[in-house]
């Protein structure tokens, strides 16, 4: 999201595809606005890490480059990159795939995300999507002609799915589920236990999954559980991941799809006349991070362990009930016992105490009355920030 | 030697990025009881495992013309003491700052602090250099220091990210 994208002069949008006119601006571009106009204030409106590339990434591409690795690389990736992303997935979530014919380099998981939904979905065909989630998928679904139909998830099952959560919404026209666990912005995730009620009604119905698992490296006390590892879901999944938040290389843009051979090769056609491939100086970094970065990715979940500790315990001292957030970096605070809206309070938090947090109705049906929080941020700083948001809790309290 | 405690080596890890964090906070972050959080930063004192709370200076930043030297020592082994002895006798004078046994070329690795480039000349002859045991000396005078203990003195660039993402 940059700060600096034009509104279309106002006679010219006549001309516009109006699938793309009419998608409406995020609620979080609009505090986006807001905050770049504030003064001194602490941020926990990042979705993305704190760290830098480790140096020996940063490094290997920066080699890779003095040696002229300039070239275009084949459509899907380097066979390197994608030879050790299946080891990856073998080795850490008993995944396997071929390296030949099932996985797909992408610029970002976002691309990934695109290209599954342009492949799969027909005009009228039905998404389901668990809400709250991260804001990007509802538009892509509007541009691909499919129609989103949401699936509330909530504080009291840890914003879990529900299996007969996701039946009520099931008609004839429903073709794809999207699911990201660990979730942002709830910090939802998944167990085996979890998933199994969720595969049957996937088989049950004859859905297709496309599994966003970008935050699948940082789950604290437990081992993330892949979609697609679920018994008889690997087929009828499309694993999408991504080196951005395991890795801290959210700016390069390298992501990944995983799939069945016949899915991979539709998807792959959209990718190599629109991108080509992804950016070679990143599949370099992106094989360096898999072979090399494990002990840095370690070092990194440690971190953002401690400061959710941090944050939970500190949300909760100040009075606001918050669930336990088991992935990704962000707390998700309920904060209707102050009587505002989300952005109410989200707007008052950044004028009043200089704190800026997502208002949590930005991410659909269920996200109305939270915050999000991340807290990919030092400890000083988010030490300060629930210093602020203390102060501002009891204030409104007050009345 | 006893193995630490994962606890302990999770406060030990948080201790030597900022000294300053409290008893409170350490709990919190490790994600311990405060008892038992204080229990073992005490125990990592009494077992000097903890030596000292330093505070790492930048001191090119106050203007002073110290200067530091790392110093190549040559020593002959004692019989029964080995290097420990020499070692000692080096360590105790106030101006080493450090002394590493080390492989390699020479034995010693000395580093040295004075207020201007004689003091360390006269440190290196008149007290380092006449030690029976010492055979030859190669002094290194530091010019720039860029890291130290992990921290990197150019002064830290601003966050880059933009101030919200989804």
């Amino acid at each position: 999201m940059s700060g600096n994208v034009e509104q279309p002069h106002s006679s010219m949008s006549s001309y516009l595809a109006p699938l793309v006119r009419d998608i409406q601006p995020s609620g979080i571009r609009k505090f986006f606005d807001l905050v770049s106009a504030s003064k001194d204030i602490i941020t926990l409106g990042v979705g993305e890490p704190d760290f830098i590339t480790p140096w020996h990434i940063r490094e290997a591409c920066v080699y890779s480059l003095e040696r002229g690795y300039t070239s275009y690389t084949s459509n899907a990736g380097t066979p390197e990159l994608r030879e050790a992303i299946t080891n990856y997935l073998d080795q850490s979530y008993q995944l396997k795939y071929n390296a030949n014919d099932e996985v797909l380099v992408t610029v970002g998981a976002s691309e990934a995300i695109d290209l599954a939904l342009r492949a799969l979905i027909v005009p009228g065909d039905e998404v389901l999507l668990p809400v709250p989630c991260y804001i990007s998928y509802n538009p892509i679904i509007d541009i691909s002609g499919g129609k989103t139909v949401e699936v509330a998830t909530y504080a009291k099952h840890d914003f879990k799915i529900q299996a007969e959560h996701l039946l009520e919404q099931i008609t004839p026209k429903s073709k794809v589920l999207i699911l990201n666990y660990p979730n942002n912005p709830t910090g939802g995730v998944m167990s085996y236990e979890d998933w199994l009620p969720i595969v049957k009604v996937v088989e049950d119905n004859d859905l297709i999954v496309i599994s966003d698992e970008i935050y699948s490296e940082l789950t604290y006390g437990s081992h993330h559980v892949s979609f697609a590892s679920m018994p008889g879901m690997k087929d009828r999944t499309l694993l999408i991941n991504g080196f951005s938040k395991a890795f801290a290389m959210t700016g390069w843009r390298m992501g990944y799809v995983c799939g069945h051979s016949d899915l991979i090769y539709a998807m792959l056609k959209i990718h190599q006349y629109t991108v080509m491939c992804a950016p070679v100086m990143g599949q370099v970094a992106a094989l360096e991070a898999l072979t090399n970065g494990m002990d840095d990715k370690d070092h990194m979940v440690e971190s953002y362990n401690q400061r959710r500790r941090l944050v939970v315990q500190g949300l909760r001292d100040v009075g606001l009930e918050c669930h336990e957030p088991k992935g990704a970096f962000y707390a998700f605070p309920n904060i209707q016992s102050t009587g505002l809206t989300s952005e109410e309070f989200a707007g008052r938090l950044l004028t009043e105490a200089k704190v800026a947090a997502v208002p949590g109705n930005v991410f659909g049906l269920g996200g109305e009355g939270f915050l999000r929080c991340s807290y990919a941020t030092g400890v000083s700083k988010l030490d300060e920030a629930l210093h602020r948001i203390g102060e501002f809790v009891h204030k409104v309290k007050q009345g | 030697m006893n193995e630490l405690s994962p606890l302990k080596l999770k406060l030990l890890d948080l201790l030597r990025e900022d000294a300053r964090r409290n008893p409170e906070l350490l709990a919190t972050l490790v994600g311990s009881s405060l008892e038992e959080t204080k229990q073992a930063i005490a125990e990592l004192e009494a077992d000097n495992i903890i030596v000292k709370y330093a505070t790492v200076v930048n001191v090119r930043k106050l203007g002073d013309e110290k200067v530091t030297a790392i110093i190549e020592v040559q020593i002959s082994p004692q019989r029964g003491r080995g290097f420990d002895a020499i070692a000692e006798r080096v360590y105790l004078f106030p101006q080493v700052k450090s002394v590493y046994l080390m492989s390699g070329g020479y034995d010693l690795l000395v580093e040295v602090e004075g207020r201007n480039l004689q003091e360390v000349a006269s440190f290196v002859s008149d007290k380092l250099s006449p030690l029976d045991s010492v055979l030859s000396t190669k002094t290194h005078f530091i010019l720039k220091k860029y890291k130290q203990d992990g921290v990197i003195f150019e002064d830290p660039e601003d966050d880059r990210r933009l101030l919200i993402t989804p």
